[in-house]
């Protein structure tokens, strides 16, 4: 039996599926939205842009289950009337699945772009702008996408396992579960399907990951997750589903430190002064290897406050959790 | 369409306002002030500086007033330690970026970011300037971009009509840089310099070669000042936007030790005098039709450089300033025994790209320039404090007789439509025999960018259109090539307004300042005895006495344009 496109957003509001890009925005909800929207054109896009490090869940998806993603995106098109379709694949995602993604798309109003930033391409409005051909720059809010998207039509926004969820949704095959990727210091890295009610410690026991040594984990990101420490793994993880395992008495706060900070210099875009002009101060500390506690907490309360967009206002609780738990 | 009214509160206090607008709006209606640097209302919100942080009751985290709609029972705070506390951290930042040379800025008494610095205890030098070896750029003989001072707010590279001025590389690398683009070269309109909050945009020379023209030893300095400057210096020494200074204005000049003042308004009754008869003679033939005035130098560069197929369509006329430069070293020279070449004329503008016409060799007169220095509405209020000239008690001063004496069209030269209005007066009474009536254009006054309207002469409709803005030029031009038969008669200016928005004006500049500086200059205009060009006894005199043959008023008054490749930067 053939669903309507009404069924199917009330079938994915009533599976709880929340977007598995980081933010986990309710995904049936933002599809209504979408499909309530009066427009004679709508754009779908897959976010497969995945730029946060020890974040892979989106290339596994698509190496091992491209066939699922494309489903998720087909629904999307079958939902909104004369809607057009683009997958966004980080750089190197892009040369690897071209050809298979090519395959599965074939006759479908989906065409595959390859990103033209970084790590802020992944950020809804920079994407689009990226799509669009402008700089990779956030827009500000709102409108929202969902509104005025894409070209000024909305646009449906998902991450490639939302859509991977989508398809298993209306198949009648979710089970609450998501992918998480597990890296660092532990003896089987790698991606897990595991329940989201799972809390950290559990993922870890349950994949045989539990270290034997003092540890710490990063959870979330591994650049914007939070820093927890062995006693604080009773819960799930956020963001996009990462757990980093470090080994206490092996790991430099500081280097870890300066390899965020590279990140986020190498990925701001340069638009918002707090962003710009305080990740370059935090690192020119970093380089100095000279911490100025005062210095370093207005820079990262500005971050937090006034960042323009996620990227600048996530920079603050990686580095103050890391710094009241560990570094000291 | 009527508004939809709805209520907030800022600080406590209950505010009405209209659905749509932003915070930062709702508040500065109501005398509420929230500091912003790249905010300026000609140009779209970008929220880059994160200045006008506020917090709003229930939402997480601090918010950009310029960027936040007011919503129905909004309740915001624009003041709180948290508030403070940001604005100061992000002001360190902002100065981290800015090398300071404050003596020599184009906002010197009235910057905005040491006031702040002030309220909110920044320590302007807590992190070291980064900038210091940035590039310098020079666009022609015209502006001056430091590198070392921008802040990237972009406000710069939104205003170029051009987009000559673009934004180059990504985080702490992002830089604003001219274009390398050989297709794009800068028109020095100078509204870069206008809309730049922190003076990293200035005028060349502006202000370390002020006192050049008044060094020049044994010579005759002569000053002649624009029509848009006497409804705009006053601000420069705190009277209101658009308070009428035209003696105090001449007096000051005199006090500087200039020896004659004139006016410029004078040389623009000859424009209005040449140009309605080129009107009138291309009317008739059809001929290069619409014809376009060419007082703007940035708009004559713009058709030179960008549409070259234009140039016939230029007038041929000169603009005021190179016609009275021109007058003062023939006429007044001959009249007054002087050899022309002891003669330094200095025209005070409101624009920047007057520097850069003042070197236009074509204007030449024996070999002399008809204009020697072009000093800004700016630079010559810095020399007139510099030289602790007070303005607001200096006795008033009529301009010299017989070159500061303007016919009320002459004034209207300083705002969009004005010369236009002036041509038209005079081709009015040339075409017809008969005496204007209705002295007023109306529909070719306002602040509009583009302004049409259908001119009845002698029952046959003239098609007029007074641009301003080069944005709104480059559409007026395609829709030539569209349809060429679109307008008869087309004034352009670069500069929103006209000169009243000019580069060279005081800062800041914006649509309600360019308004009373506009307002000023026709109320100036009302009541003139002499409203028309060719009544202006002081001009009939020279036609009679002077320019009297063809060729005199060609080497005088006319001038030819070709296409201009791009100058190095």
């Amino acid at each position: 039996m053939k669903l309507s496109s009404r069924q199917i957003i009330n079938k994915i509001k009533k599976s709880r599926l929340v977007g598995m890009g980081g933010a986990g925005f309710p995904t049936g909800l933002k599809w209504e939205i979408v499909k309530n929207a009066k427009a004679n054109q709508k754009y779908i896009i897959c976010n497969a842009s995945e730029g946060e490090p020890d974040v892979f869940k989106d290339g596994y998806l698509l190496e091992n289950y491209p066939q699922e993603v494309i489903e998720g995106i087909k629904i999307a098109l079958s939902v909104f009337e004369n809607s057009f379709a683009y997958i966004y694949l980080r750089k190197d995602y892009y040369q690897r699945f071209k050809n298979k993604l090519e395959k599965l798309i074939k006759g479908l109003p989906i065409v595959l772009f390859k990103e033209t930033g970084g790590y802020l391409c992944g950020e809804e409005t920079t994407l689009i702008e990226s799509i669009e051909g402008q700089r990779e720059e956030p827009r500000i809010r709102p409108p929202f996408p969902c509104r005025k998207g894409l070209f000024n039509c909305p646009t449906l926004i998902n991450n490639a396992e939302t859509f991977y969820y989508v398809a298993k949704v209306i198949e009648n095959k979710y089970e609450q579960t998501r992918f998480y990727c597990l890296s660092g210091d532990l003896k089987k890295p790698g991606i897990y399907e595991m329940p989201l009610s799972f809390t950290i410690k559990k993922i870890l026991e349950e994949t045989g990951n539990f270290p034997e040594f003092d540890f710490f984990v990063q959870a979330g990101g591994g650049a914007s997750g939070e820093i927890l420490t062995s006693r604080e793994l009773g819960r799930p993880v956020n963001g996009s589903g990462a757990i980093i395992v470090y080994n206490l008495k092996k790991t430099k706060p500081i280097l870890l430190m300066k390899k965020w900070i590279n990140f986020y210099f190498e990925q701001n875009c340069g638009k918002c002064v707090p962003c710009r002009e305080g990740i370059y101060r935090i690192k020119e500390l970093l380089d100095k290897n000279k911490i100025d506690k005062e210095i370093l907490d207005d820079l990262l309360f500005i971050l937090e406050e006034t960042s323009f967009c996620a990227l600048g206002k996530n920079v603050t609780l990686p580095f103050k959790s890391l710094i009241e738990k560990i570094y000291k | 369409m009527k508004q939809k009214k709805i209520k907030i509160i800022i600080n406590g206090r209950k505010i009405e306002t209209n659905e749509g607008k932003t915070i930062l709006e709702a508040a500065r209606e109501n005398k509420i002030e929230i500091p912003a640097l790249c905010f300026h209302s000609d140009l779209k919100v970008k929220a880059n500086c994160r200045i006008c942080t506020v917090e709003i009751k229930g939402i997480k985290g601090l918010q950009t007033a310029c960027s936040t709609e007011a919503k129905k029972g909004m309740e915001i705070i624009t003041d709180s330690p948290k508030i403070s506390k940001a604005r100061k951290i992000n002001l360190e930042l902002i100065f981290s970026q800015h090398t300071e040379e404050c003596d020599d800025c184009v906002w010197d008494f009235n910057c905005q970011i040491l006031k702040l610095a002030k309220k909110y205890k920044a320590e302007i030098t807590r992190f070291a300037d980064r900038k210091k070896d940035y590039p310098l750029y020079r666009f022609g003989p015209s502006i001056d971009f430091d590198n070392t001072k921008c802040i990237i707010c972009r406000n710069c590279a939104e205003v170029c009509p051009v987009d000559f001025l673009e934004i180059k590389n990504k985080g702490a690398e992002i830089q604003i840089t001219p274009s390398k683009d050989k297709n794009k070269d800068c028109i020095y309109c100078g509204q870069c310099v206008t809309h730049c909050p922190v003076g990293a945009i200035e005028g060349v020379g502006e202000f370390e070669d002020i006192e050049k023209p008044l060094q020049e030893k044994d010579k005759i300095v002569v000053a002649q000042f624009a029509p848009s400057i006497r409804t705009s210096i006053g601000e420069e020494f705190g009277l209101p936007y658009g308070e009428i200074v035209t003696e105090k204005l001449a007096a000051g000049i005199k006090k500087l030790g200039f020896d004659k003042v004139f006016d410029v308004s004078f040389g623009a009754d000859f424009t209005t005098m040449e140009e309605s008869e080129e009107l009138i003679e291309k009317l008739a033939k059809k001929e290069n039709l619409p014809i376009m005035t060419a007082c703007c130098p940035a708009w004559v560069k713009f058709i030179e450089f960008y549409y070259p197929e234009f140039i016939p369509n230029l007038t041929s006329v000169r603009s005021p300033q190179i016609i009275l430069g021109g007058l003062i070293k023939t006429y007044w020279a001959e009249k007054h025994n002087i050899d022309p070449k002891k003669i330094v004329v200095v025209s005070i503008m409101p624009c920047v790209a007057k520097k850069y016409e003042i070197t236009r060799k074509e204007f030449n007169l024996n070999g002399l320039r008809p204009v020697d220095y072009v000093l800004t509405t700016r630079e010559l209020a810095y020399l007139l404090i510099k030289n602790k000239i007070n303005f607001k008690t200096i006795k008033p001063q009529l301009p010299d007789a017989p070159l500061g004496v303007a016919s009320g069209a002459g004034v209207i030269y300083g705002v969009s439509g004005g010369v236009m209005e002036s041509a038209l007066r005079t081709a009015y009474e040339k075409m017809t025999g008969k005496k204007l009536l209705k002295i007023d254009f109306k529909k070719i006054r306002g602040m509009e960018g583009i302004k049409k309207a259908e001119i009845k002469i002698n029952g046959s409709k003239i098609k007029v259109g007074a641009i301003s803005g080069i944005k709104n030029a480059k559409n007026i031009l395609e829709e030539l090539k569209r349809n060429p038969q679109s307008y008869d008669y087309l004034e352009v200016m670069a500069c929103p307004g006209g000169c009243i928005g000019g580069g060279g004006q005081p800062v800041p500049t914006d649509a309600k300042i360019r308004a009373e500086r506009a307002k000023s200059l026709y109320k100036i205009d009302l009541k003139k005895e002499v409203r028309l060009a060719h009544q202006n006894p002081a001009l009939q005199k020279i036609y009679k006495e002077f320019l009297n043959s063809k060729e005199k008023i060609h080497s005088i008054c006319h001038t030819e344009y070709k296409y201009k490749k791009r100058i190095k930067t």
